[in-house]
């Protein structure tokens, strides 16, 4: 991950791309919650990192004193003069822009539109499946819980499915090449919003029945929208949808391939199959946020200097124990679970009703096909840094009923 | 039993209905809403508890009958 030095000590000098914080954040955050609640760096410009519930979200709460003008922490800040729309609308943009724009996208993404995309999210988790069926050893991650965002998303989009690994690359450089040099970021930036340019182009000239026709046909303050601003906006579903949802369905296999009681229960009760979602949401939370600080001033002790980021560790919120019995025991039928794995305030996640529709047909349709998995080599596997966190290399035997 | 949610502060999570569909529903926007007037019946009071203890906003709001001489 990048070339930066090891971190040694975390309450100073924290970088959410060390490999230890890949490996297992929660004891960092666990450490920090109770000997450094906010931790700084010097890194990246400056940097802090609260992991109390309360802080995290009151931060969140606090549009005023942190912009959201970039919700990804790297050496890069984008120029002012993106606000108040910011790089990608509605993530980055702060109120009263934000609301306005959030609406625009809120009815595409509501329970009532998602659950129309249920059939073929299913579809396409069943084909996967079949193509596993018959070996012994499959990457949950690799071939399973990474395709299924991609393909959802291109098509809710109106991009080209055969694109899918070009996506993955596109979104991989934004969300975890942070420690590259500025130079090298912007570039990644500026080939992802090429592509997207194009495919603008073509839907301007071609419109059609997708994402990408539907906002270039939306209007603001009674003007269509400009194309830079439906670029930005595509550009966010794309990276805001795949690592994310991938990240979820892959952190909820990988647990039930590791715990056997838990993975037979659910088997055997699928109805707690809603509780048991939300408890991997909590637990394993895939989504840190980040956001910059408008001005020099005080928060509750710490000197934040204005444009330093601060990140918002939602999986560390979800882990306090001043707000969850047992925190860091995953209880799959856990019944009062009020977290914050989608972030909280004007920018809860867009997408939520649909990761979780991808959620749970995924797991559905991987508990019909194999009731009985096990992780093939606990040692192999790997989990993404930074601020989407996830596995990325899972190994699982399969024992196909016969 | 009534519930309301407090569209200030409702951000369409949506924990309330998927807990309690029988008590909540979501708008066009996905933001949750009770049904009726927010009159919750017995049979769904646990449910309903439930989903304001799992609302992320802390938007929804019980009003719990008063109890008065000819209760039951």
């Amino acid at each position: 991950m990048g070339d930066h030095a090891p971190v040694t000590d975390w309450a100073t000098d924290f970088d959410h791309t060390d490999d230890a914080w890949a490996a297992d954040p929660y004891a960092i955050w666990s450490q920090l919650r109770e000997s450094c609640p906010v931790a700084h760096t010097t890194r990246y410009g400056g940097a802090w990192l609260p992991t109390r519930y309360d802080d995290v979200a009151a931060i969140a709460y606090d549009t005023e004193r942190f912009t959201s003008r970039s919700i990804i922490m790297s050496e890069f800040r984008p120029p002012l003069a993106f606000a108040p729309e910011g790089i990608a609308p509605p993530i980055s943009s702060d109120p009263p822009f934000h609301k306005e724009s959030r609406r625009l996208l809120l009815p595409i993404f509501s329970p009532q539109a998602i659950d129309k995309l249920e059939a073929s999210t299913r579809a396409y988790c069943e084909e996967l499946i079949d193509q596993m069926r018959g070996r012994d050893i499959v990457d949950a991650a690799a071939d399973y819980a990474q395709h299924i965002p991609v393909r959802v998303i291109a098509d809710m989009l109106g991009l080209p499915e055969s694109d899918a690994d070009r996506f993955r690359g596109f979104v991989n450089h934004v969300l975890e090449g942070v420690a590259l040099p500025l130079e090298q970021r912007a570039e990644g930036m500026m080939a992802l919003f090429g592509y997207l340019m194009e495919h603008i182009e073509d839907h301007i000239a071609h419109p059609r029945d997708d994402l990408i026709s539907f906002l270039l046909q939306s209007e603001r303050d009674g003007e269509k929208l400009d194309p830079f601003q439906v670029v930005r906006t595509i550009g966010l579903l794309l990276i805001a949808g795949i690592d994310t949802t991938w990240s979820a369905i892959g952190a909820s296999l990988w647990h039930l391939a590791g715990h056997p009681a838990d993975r037979e229960r659910l088997v055997a009760e699928r109805a707690i199959l809603p509780l048991a979602m939300e408890e991997f949401l909590r637990a394993y939370a895939p989504v840190t946020m980040a956001r910059l600080v408008r001005e020099d001033m005080d928060w509750n002790g710490c000197p934040m200097k204005a444009e330093e980021w601060v990140l918002l560790p939602f999986p560390a919120a979800n882990r306090d124990p001043a707000a969850f019995e047992e925190p860091d025991r995953v209880i799959i039928d856990r019944e009062v679970n009020r977290h914050a794995a989608f972030g909280l305030g004007i920018h809860r996640c867009a997408g939520s009703h649909l990761a979780r529709m991808e959620l749970r047909v995924a797991l559905e349709a991987w508990l019909d096909a194999f009731p009985s998995f096990e992780l093939a080599d606990p040692d192999s596997v790997r989990w993404s840094g930074g601020q989407v966190r996830g596995p990325r290399v899972l190994p699982v035997r399969i024992t196909t009923p016969s | 039993m009534k519930v309301h949610v407090d569209q200030d502060r409702c951000e369409g999570h949506g924990r309330c209905y998927a807990t309690a569909p029988s008590v909540f529903a979501p708008d066009d926007l996905g933001n949750g809403q009770e049904l009726g007037d927010g009159t919750v019946e017995p049979e769904d009071e646990r449910r309903a508890r439930l989903a304001v203890a799992n609302c992320p906003e802390l938007a929804i709001s019980i009003e719990d009958p008063i109890t008065t001489g000819d209760a039951g």
